[in-house]
């Protein structure tokens, strides 16, 4: 039994990590009130950028970090076009993902057919070796590390930090914030640059971890599985987490179920993932007053200071 | 003085545009990017191929990204009224709206990939793909030591059902109990989901990996975990050299070459061409990591197929038991373009 247990949950957490590291970006994106829409362009950057810089330098270390640079870089153009240009968010940010996957193919055309180099798991001698919490626990790639840190990292800014509560705020109310001094435009450049940042990073993991390849497109509507993740889970780390991988546990189960021949339609089975994920967030975020009071306020609206 | 400019102009005109007639202008439309390192990849070889063949009596063109459907009625009219002397429509769905607007453009040359539809100005073209899966089915039973095979799919048209059919009847001939598992990922291109399937199959005891996707995933998977497969659509050794046995090559260049040489030399006549190994539109990749009689058996299999046998030829006998093709009888072209019935031996059911 256990044999087969634990290749499942690694398999689980390689599909789920590059779910989590955008999602959990695009929520404290989300949070201080923009709309970005434009995580799958974010992502597919991260992902040509982290492949050309990992095979260039032969370092998947250095192809992961520009993975989040280029993320972070493609995230300004949509700042600057949302927040100081104050143009619509929700037509910029998918205007960002045909932006993205149209310059990633572009670089990416030198890049295809190459055979990729893969970011090599820790071992940590004696703690690897352990039987089940060996492999699942000890013996991932530093991206899942990060990632799992970051649940934990991302849920105490926003509830325990006073910058998190400076954020939350310029998300419910800009007005109120901008009144008592802070600066909303200011927060919210951050904020995007960190959801392109995590988005980038999820897009390196796509092409340096999980399938050390780069073909156009490899990011296949991840991006906007991060958004609904986000909007499902209403805006809450940990639910986001929930999410993310439940909707790998089931995309992988699915397929155990299909090779064990259980006769139902694969069609079906393809669109668990989607139903089951959606279904449960729903349910635990059902209480409706609890939604309202996560949901920020000020999702999508432009801010424009008055004098 | 205005008037010789404009004379001057006009003359102009008609010399670019006959410097531009005396080329020919052939014309592609991929459904998919070119850098997919798959389908669309192979058929832009192709291309290239007929532009170095042909030099400069050719001029070529593509758009890539093309969605299947009444949509891209625009692209073939576009091409078709820039003065493309023949155009190419690379997959399934581009059938309807090419042959529309072959009929608004009698004296352009159009041809299909895959469809049945044609016209006096249209001519169909598709590859035996399943002929190399049978050799894929007799390499993987010889090889496999648990006598089961991993075969990742995209969706259920009649293109895939048959090459599972000629895969599982390939490797029946050599090991009649051999098994398949057989795992649907509804997409022809997602390396993540392809590398979730591998690993899946692999786990429940296959030790063999096929995929009829499009991307590379499903091999790499193989590769680090030192256990085989095969490639699609393209070479891909590169990315598995101790896991790859083989791969099915998709290889347009001979047929393209001589259909635009054909357009050049005035002969071109709409056709319906469906080559395989024989002709050279279906190469497999260099036979590799395997033991050395079953690379003897493939090589003889590819000679035999490439003689003119057909790898469905009966007895053939369906899932549920009724024969379809008796002793000796080969399965007609018409039959094998509308597959829907897995043969015997398979324990998975066709989704419909």
């Amino acid at each position: 039994m256990l044999d087969i247990v634990v290749p499942i949950i690694l398999t689980v957490i390689t599909a789920a990590t590059p779910l989590l590291l955008a999602a959990l970006g695009e929520l404290i994106t989300e949070r201080s009130g923009v709309l970005n829409l434009g995580v799958e362009g974010m992502m597919v950057m991260g992902a040509v950028a982290g492949f050309a810089v990992t095979i260039s330098t032969g370092s998947p270390t250095l192809g992961i970090l520009a993975g989040a640079v280029a993320g972070l870089l493609t995230s300004l153009v949509f700042a600057f076009v949302t927040l100081t240009l104050v143009a619509n968010q929700v037509a910029s940010g998918l205007a960002l993902t045909m932006f993205g996957l149209g310059l990633s193919g572009l670089i990416g055309e030198s890049f295809v057919g190459k055979p990729g180099i893969k970011l090599e798991a820790l071992h940590i001698p004696g703690l690897s070796d352990l039987p089940v919490i060996g492999p699942i626990l000890f013996s991932q790639d530093l991206l899942v590390y990060l990632s799992f840190a970051m649940i934990v990292v991302v849920n105490w800014f926003l509830f325990r930090t006073r910058a998190g509560l400076i954020l939350r705020s310029v998300g419910d109310n800009h007005s109120s914030a901008h009144a008592l001094g802070y600066s909303v435009i200011g927060v919210r450049y951050l904020a995007v640059m960190f959801g392109g940042l995590m988005a980038g990073l999820g897009g390196a993991y796509l092409s340096v971890a999980y399938t050390p390849l780069w073909v156009e497109n490899m990011t296949a509507g991840r991006g906007w599985i991060a958004l609904a993740l986000v909007v499902f889970a209403s805006w809450r780390p940990t639910r986001v987490a929930a999410g993310a991988y439940l909707f790998g546990a089931v995309t992988v189960l699915q397929f155990h179920a299909q090779a064990l021949g259980i006769g139902l339609p694969s069609q079906f089975l393809s669109m668990l993932p989607y139903l089951a994920t959606v279904v449960v967030l729903v349910a635990i975020s059902g209480n409706r007053r609890a939604t309202l009071f996560n949901t920020p306020a000020c999702l999508g609206k432009s801010f424009v200071p008055d004098r | 003085m205005k008037k010789i400019a404009l004379l001057a102009g006009v003359a102009l005109a008609f010399a670019v545009s006959s410097a531009d007639a005396a080329k020919l202008k052939a014309c592609w439309v991929y459904t998919g990017p070119i850098g997919d390192f798959g389908y669309s990849y192979q058929h832009d070889q192709g291309r290239l191929e007929v532009e170095k063949e042909l030099g400069d009596k050719v001029e070529t063109a593509y758009v890539e990204n093309v969605a299947e459907g009444p949509d891209a009625e625009r692209v073939f009219e576009r091409f078709a009224r820039e003065g493309c002397g023949i155009v190419f429509g690379t997959s399934f769905g581009f059938m309807d709206p090419e042959l529309k607007v072959a009929k608004k453009f009698p004296d352009v040359k159009f041809e299909h990939a895959t469809g049945y539809k044609s016209a006096d100005n249209m001519g169909l073209y598709n590859a035996r793909f399943y002929e190399g899966r049978y050799i894929l089915g007799q390499i993987a039973a010889k090889e496999s030591k648990k006598g089961l095979a991993g075969y990742i799919v995209s969706f259920p048209i009649p293109e895939v059902v048959m090459g599972i059919n000629s895969f599982v009847l390939g490797a029946q001939s050599i090991n009649p109990d051999f098994k398949v598992k057989i795992v649907w990922v509804n997409s022809w291109f997602d390396p993540g989901k392809e590398a979730d399937a591998a690993k899946a199959l692999f786990d429940q005891g296959a030790d063999i990996i096929v995929q009829h996707t499009d991307s590379t995933a499903a091999l790499q998977v193989a590769e680090e975990r030192g256990l085989k497969g095969f490639g699609q659509s393209s070479d891909m050794a590169k990315f598995a050299p101790h896991a790859q046995m083989t791969a099915i090559v998709d290889n347009w260049g001979p047929y393209y070459v001589s259909r635009v040489k054909a357009v050049l030399d005035g002969t071109w006549k709409a056709d319906n061409a469906w080559d395989g190994i024989k002709a050279g539109a279906v190469h497999m990749a260099d036979y590799a990591n395997m033991a050395d009689d079953t690379k003897k058996l493939a090589q003889e299999t590819e000679a035999k197929i490439a003689g003119g046998w057909n790898p469905f030829t009966g007895p053939i006998v369906d899932q549920d038991g009724k024969e379809r093709y008796a002793a000796g009888v080969t399965a007609p072209d018409g039959d094998l373009l509308g597959m829907n019935w897995y043969v015997k031996g398979i324990d998975d059911k066709l989704p419909q």
